[in-house]
């Protein structure tokens, strides 16, 4: 992996994005097992209706874990430093998340030099799901 | 309205040892395709001793457990009126396969706005490895919607 250097970044770069596939029920079963989170509201459209719901609809969780993959991409995990996520609303059957990410500041943190980036999950329809942040360090030099 | 009695609560400890099989699951479930997350010999070639933990797994560790859905229980949410709010990491070293990570949680905060329309627990973790050392540290904010 080609590691981005913090002397070659600046304030309002970009990651590449990581563009997802439609919601399926698929996915969210899938992800009740392997995430530990057994709630039926996700995995059972009966349950998810008699909450009120008009369907099962995502875990915040695998949406955070998308994000996670755009952050990995950009870097080797072991840089990352924080992962601060605020969910915003509900992600529904059918919505194809574009994940993004903005450097918002160049800092020293305990040490390193980081970069902070703000990170948004968004549908097709342009309604953000997730917003957040997360500190990354940077290797200083070539 | 959720009484605030909890708030100092301490959840019992949750054990969720890092397993081969269940990251590989993992890495499929969100889709993850870079190898160092289902492939040892590719994690070791990027200087972990084994498969790591992606950035979000541990959250796993308190659902396995069924420590998460005890204290939802505890405070009397209707799981059809809770949101997952925010959640938060700060990572110290990184979960690989063969480790073994322990999770203990405390209820820090319980309020409310909007007139108690919408209510929150706040609940802070630490998560350590078999060495007693730190791996990282996570903040959860659930919401109660009525």
């Amino acid at each position: 992996m080609n590691i981005p250097r913090f002397d070659s970044v600046q304030v309002g770069d970009e990651l590449p994005s990581l563009q997802l596939a439609p919601v399926d029920r698929t996915t969210l079963a899938l992800f009740a097992g392997a995430s530990g989170d057994h709630n039926p509201i996700h995995i059972d459209t009966d349950v998810a209706r008699r909450a009120g719901m008009p369907d099962v609809f995502a875990q915040g969780m695998l949406g955070m874990a998308w994000v996670g993959r755009l952050i990995t991409h950009w870097v080797p995990q072991s840089r990352l430093r924080r992962f601060d996520v605020r969910f915003q609303g509900i992600t529904h059957l059918g919505n194809a998340m574009r994940c993004s990410g903005r450097i918002v500041e160049k800092l020293e943190h305990q040490g390193e030099s980081c970069v902070r980036i703000e990170l948004q999950s968004t549908n097709q329809f342009g309604q953000t799901k997730i917003e957040g942040l997360a500190l990354v360090a940077l290797p200083e030099h070539h | 309205m959720i009484d605030k009695k909890w708030i100092g609560h301490e959840l019992p400890a949750s054990v969720l040892p890092i397993e081969r099989s269940r990251l590989q699951y993992f890495a499929k479930a969100i889709g993850e395709t870079d190898p160092i997350y289902t492939d040892a010999a590719a994690a070791r070639g990027a200087g972990y001793p084994d498969l790591p933990a992606p950035p979000t797994f541990l959250f796993a560790a308190e659902l396995d457990s069924g420590a998460a859905f005890r204290l939802i229980e505890d405070l009397q949410i209707p799981i059809a009126k809770l949101l997952h709010g925010e959640q938060s990491f700060t990572y110290v070293r990184p979960a690989c396969v063969g480790d073994t990570v322990t999770v203990n949680s405390r209820v820090s905060d319980i309020y409310d706005k909007k007139n108690g329309a919408l209510e929150f627990v706040v609940k802070t973790s630490r998560a350590i490895n078999q060495r007693q050392e730190l791996v990282a540290e996570l903040r959860t904010v659930l919401v109660c919607r009525h």
